[in-house]
């Protein structure tokens, strides 16, 4: 259909090319759907699920639930994997959560050292950073260090709780409620919530505020501003 | 805070890279979403278990070439569901170096804008 020629001296405009690691995915694809092992539909749908369904706004509607419903909150502390699942999240590997809540005297944090184990059905597919090898190690050597990256700094007296993920065992962050939110619906609440709070390296926005960034505790906190 | 700053001292500092935003894209490439569907997919059919995926998968982002930055993280993934896959005497390497040759080979003849077949590689049957 087209004017292309088929010359050893390839015009890069014209020619497909498949690099090495698309090329070995799909010699995968292709041995694993001849031996019956996957459905190359059931393949594409694993990817639309995760690039577009699942992802941390399914967290935040779990953290803004345990806001607002002090008996999800008991429940999610306790047995976190049922709690999630009630609304509709369950695990693909079959792993349990639990949930960390932050509290005043204590921020917590997550992390997978091993290698990057993720509460995928609360918050989808793990950023870039969470799977690289400095904030493994940072994170637990170094969390302050860390957080700081995030711009977030914790009064002195915080204490700051490390979580060392596994493939069995997920956890996430419910981080706390900001001031000034008594007014707002749980919808509204779950906005607020973002990725990175229920990983540990953030928090909440505010209500009003126009991005990340906003600190909890709002005030009278030295070295809190940036 | 007087102690030294254990950044410096694993040799590894932790920076947030740039660009890293709560909207960045979930994968950078199609065949990093294509390959991690694939584990998904062959652990939920009961080929390996995730402890064994996970194990797999440390085994290979513990290696000492890994990126800083995480950039090569599908690779590592690739590369333990090659492993895995040979472990389960599914899938030899040889055969998916041949295919991926192959598939290549297929790219390379397929006009642009059409489906690239494995039927388009000018040596394809002769494997």
């Amino acid at each position: 259909m087209t004017d292309k020629h088929h010359h050893d001296h390839h015009d890069h405009h014209h020619d497909n090319e498949l690099d090495p690691f698309a090329a070995r995915v799909k010699a995968l694809e292709t041995i694993l759907t001849e031996k019956g092992l996957i459905d190359p539909a059931a393949i594409d749908a694993i990817v639309e699920t995760y690039e577009h369904k699942v992802g941390p706004r399914n967290g935040a509607r779990v953290v803004a639930k345990a806001w607002t419903d002090p008996e999800f909150a008991e429940w999610l502390a306790r047995d976190a994997t049922a709690a999630i699942a009630s609304l509709g999240y369950t695990g693909r590997q079959g792993e349990h959560m639990q949930a960390v809540f932050n509290t005043p005297d204590t921020h917590n944090l997550i992390v997978c050292t091993l290698c990057s184990c993720y509460p995928w059905t609360v918050l989808g597919v793990p950023p870039v950073w969470y799977k690289a090898p400095p904030y493994r190690s940072q994170a637990v050597i170094n969390p302050r260090g860390v957080l700081a990256e995030f711009g977030l700094k914790l009064p002195e007296e915080t204490r700051v709780r490390v979580w060392d993920s596994t493939a069995e065992l997920r956890y996430m962050v419910v981080p706390m409620r900001p001031v000034e939110t008594d007014d707002l619906s749980e919808d509204e609440l779950a906005k607020l919530i973002t990725r990175d709070s229920m990983i540990g390296t953030g928090l909440p926005l505010r209500p009003g505020s126009l991005g990340p960034g906003a600190l909890w505790p709002p005030q009278d906190v030295a070295g809190a501003a940036t | 805070m007087s102690a030294p700053d254990p950044a410096t001292v694993s040799g590894l500092p932790f920076q947030l890279p740039p660009g890293a935003g709560p909207d960045a894209p979930v994968f950078a490439e199609p065949w990093q979403a294509q390959a991690f569907a694939l584990a998904v997919a062959l652990n939920e059919r009961g080929l390996f278990t995730w402890t064994e995926w996970a194990a797999a998968l440390s085994r290979e982002v513990a290696s000492p070439g890994a990126a800083a930055d995480g950039s090569d993280y599908y690779a590592h993934w690739l590369a333990a569901l090659e492993a895995l896959l040979r472990e389960k005497g599914v899938a030899a390497p040889e055969l998916v170096d041949a295919l991926s040759a192959s598939w290549q080979r297929a790219a390379h003849a397929t006009p642009h804008g059409q489906p690239i077949r494995l039927e388009n590689d000018p040596l394809h049957g002769t494997r």
